[in-house]
């Protein structure tokens, strides 16, 4: 099979190589203008084509939650929102932390054929934060990272461990960093707003205080520790002393940090209600301008779906988390670069060469013989988010309706066409 | 087609909820006390009830067990000839498959005029709100608000202080746990709109640290709070505090906190006495002085059902 994408700008993280066809073949990128036979063609012009982005951090709630979302409408979804590889949490019922359990999500992920998945597996049994699961048997069965997300681990003791055991393998802790007894019930970050609201608040204290243990941690044993979703400015400005004093830690921050703030809960809405908690528009502007210092090594969708019926309940009891995979990059790119705050290369590195250096994973370029999954955008029209057509199961949005700019209209893995944005 | 949307639009806004204090403006409030007045009368006489609200459904829906703020509703309701329908809906309802949307449609199919609603989480009254047609009344959610207490106090101060001329120049203490308390929120919300100065008291763990209101002032002192005040509210004493950690002991609360003899002497002289109750006689309040004469604490509980009556009457036959 070969296929041609006509008359695109050709555009990755390190280079801008203008307009060109650009030619993949058998999987692979061929090269640029070379003429002759194809299977395929694509007229893209006035669109952008780039790598397919990464992300770390996404809920795909299979096994066992398939009512929120399953690998087929969350790998659709991600390729529909220009991801052409994501990392699967752990926190499924049961929870990922099995070998076997690993292998079975690999091949199912192959079979339905869109975005690549990479599982990630539990820390602990159960996520229960008592007994270590068999790093090395999950990495072998193809886990790449080991993760409680969705609950901190509570037991210092116990992340010390995990840390010491998963340096010599290799493997990636990531951490979802809020102390729980600090960060008790809370439902939204606590201040201002949650005292206007009534509101049991989480205070931005539960996530420096957890970070700067798991950097303590990851300079103490050297293991190679991924800080999910930072939401707070303590929280980021203890990563940053940290990687000032060389520990090997890595940063993650997510659309919805980045782009909202505790004021959204003024309606009492649940679909707002994520872990940790939007917080002030003062973290927002720092967690923006650790953007812009480089210090944030990539963005993670935390794409997190639940069922509507589970959102339309009181503020307590309803889930923690926002899907948000298919409309991540065009909020970014309408947020950050259309606002001059961000360079288009250096949102894409967030997305591509960021998130490929914390799995030491090859950098994605637009180079001959690299695999080809890319992402053809178009950057310069606007469209509403119309959550009704998610391929997520979630089909309801914080920004539905919203008018953003530079949505994925086709995505390509392995070569193959796996999404198309119908017009 | 056009005129179908428009009209609903009009409804719409033109609907009146009691979600908070913070939408009502003074006048309306004002003029909700003089309502209450006339009520008062209608449970002076000897057949307490008139007609003004035949033909209405009031459902009460309270997710959180009250049985006192249930009764005082239902009896204001079915004083006015309101039919009364009750829910006592558990807490969360998920666990049997059924979301706090789908409990609120299944109760809307009996098709009530106005809900009284009461809820352990703040903002459940506003999401409710978003999914009926009828008009809501907040009788209480988390810690948020509680405004039909709110205007029976302001509405008890105003009718039983010595001299009354007005809220303004007046100073209302609220000693106690105002951080958890939503009797206390509505209240400072409420006496500052009308123009009184409002002074919260507490441990510091218990009170706001930061707050958005203008005229009113944060201490961890009560000689300081009570001072020059005309009302002094407390506020019951959750024993659960103590083991949240909050709170080091009762005796050293009673020590600090508790409304006594020689702390309602820094008060006005004519000072009223306020506790939305149940009261915790001794902790938060010296026992002899609930039951002095500055005590309105029985009057609170009585003026219950006629400014409820006037909330109910205002919102589903509004003022004439
Ligand atoms: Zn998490």
């Amino acid at each position: 099979m070969r296929t041609v994408i006509k008359n695109a700008r050709l555009l990755d993280s390190e280079a801008d190589y203008g307009l060109n066809d650009l030619y993949l073949k058998d999987g692979l990128i061929e090269g640029y203008n070379l003429g002759g036979e194809v299977t395929e063609g694509d007229d893209a012009a006035g669109k952008t084509v780039t790598p397919a982005f990464i992300d770390l951090h996404t809920h795909l709630r299979e096994p066992g939650q398939e009512v929120k979302e399953d690998l087929c409408s969350g790998l659709s979804a991600a390729a529909a929102g220009g991801f052409g590889t994501v990392i699967s949490m752990a926190n499924t019922n049961p929870t990922v932390d099995e070998p076997g359990l690993v292998a079975d999500l690999i091949a199912k992920a192959k079979a339905v054929g869109q975005a690549r998945l990479k599982p990630a597996a539990a820390l602990s049994h159960g996520l229960k934060g008592e007994l270590l699961t068999d790093f090395a048997a999950l990495k072998t069965a193809g886990a790449v990272m080991i993760t409680d997300d969705g609950i901190p681990v509570a037991d210092s003791h116990l992340m010390r461990r995990a840390c010491e055991y998963a340096a010599p393998l290799g493997l990636i802790i990531q951490t979802h960093s809020e102390e729980p007894s600090l960060r008790q019930n809370g439902v939204m970050n606590e201040g201002m707003v949650s005292q206007r609201l009534g509101l049991p608040g989480n205070p931005s204290s539960a996530e420096a205080i957890m970070i700067y243990r798991d950097c303590e941690l990851a300079l103490m044993t050297g293991a190679r520790v991924h800080i999910a979703h930072i939401s707070s400015r303590r929280g980021m400005q203890v990563v940053e002393w940290f990687k000032e004093q060389g520990a090997p830690v890595t940063a993650e921050v997510t659309p919805q940090h980045l782009t909202l703030t505790d004021e959204a809960l003024a309606g009492f809405d649940p679909i707002f209600k994520v872990a940790p908690p939007l917080r002030t528009q003062e973290d927002v502007d720092y967690l923006r301008d650790a953007l812009k210092r480089g210090v944030v090594d990539n963005i993670g969708t935390d794409h997190a779906p639940h069922t509507q019926a589970e959102k339309e309940q009181d503020l307590v009891a309803a889930p923690f988390g926002i899907a948000n995979i298919e409309l991540a990059f065009a909020l970014l790119y309408t947020e950050l670069v259309k606002t001059g705050e961000l360079s288009l290369v250096d949102l894409l590195k967030l997305l591509q060469s960021g998130p490929a250096r914390i799995m030491n994973w090859p950098t994605p370029k637009l180079k001959p013989g690299q695999v080809a999954d890319l992402v053809v955008l178009e950057l310069e029209q606007s469209y509403p988010v119309e959550a009704a057509n998610f391929k997520s199961k979630a089909k309801f949005s914080p920004w539905d309706g919203q008018k953003l700019t530079g949505w994925p209209v086709a995505t390509f893995i392995g070569g193959k066409q796996v999404f198309q944005r119908d017009s | 087609m056009m005129s179908t949307v428009a009209a609903t639009e009009t409804t719409l806004t033109k609907k009146r909820h009691l979600l908070d204090l913070q939408d009502w403006s003074a006048e309306e409030i004002l003029a909700l006390f003089d309502t209450s007045d006339v009520m008062a009368q209608v449970m002076q006489r000897t057949i307490k009830k008139v007609p003004a609200l035949q033909g209405f459904t009031v459902g009460t829906l309270f997710f959180e067990n009250s049985t006192r703020t249930r009764l005082s509703f239902e009896r204001a309701a079915r004083a006015q000839s309101a039919d009364v329908i009750s829910f006592a809906a558990g807490g969360s309802s998920m666990s049997k498959g059924e979301s706090l949307k789908d409990t609120l449609k299944t109760i809307d199919a009996m098709q009530s005029d106005l809900y009284v609603v009461r809820h352990a989480v703040a903002g459940v009254p506003y999401q409710l709100a978003k999914w009926t047609d009828a008009i809501i009344v907040n009788a209480g959610d988390g810690r948020r608000a509680h405004p039909t207490q709110a205007l029976l106090d302001a509405y008890t101060f105003s009718r039983e202080f010595n001299g009354f001329d007005g809220f303004k120049g007046k100073k209302l203490a609220i000693i106690g746990d105002v951080l958890h308390s939503r009797v206390a929120r509505s209240n400072m919300t409420l006496w500052s709109k009308l123009g009184a100065e409002v002074s919260l008291c507490g441990p510091s763990t218990v009170l706001p640290k930061e707050l958005e209101f203008a005229g009113v002032a944060i201490s961890d002192n009560i000689f300081e709070a009570v001072e020059g005040a005309h009302a002094v509210m407390t506020l019951r004493l959750q024993k659960e505090r103590m083991q949240a950690g909050l709170l080091p002991s009762i005796a050293e609360y009673q020590t600090r906190y508790q409304l006594s003899e020689a702390v309602m002497r820094l008060a006005h002289p004519e000072a009223l006495i306020m506790h939305p109750g149940p009261i915790n006689r001794d902790v938060e309040i010296a026992g002899v002085l609930a039951d002095s004469e500055r005590s309105v604490i029985e009057k609170q509980v009585a003026n219950g059902v006629p400014v409820r009556m006037a909330v109910l009457y205002t919102l589903l036959v509004g003022k004439k």
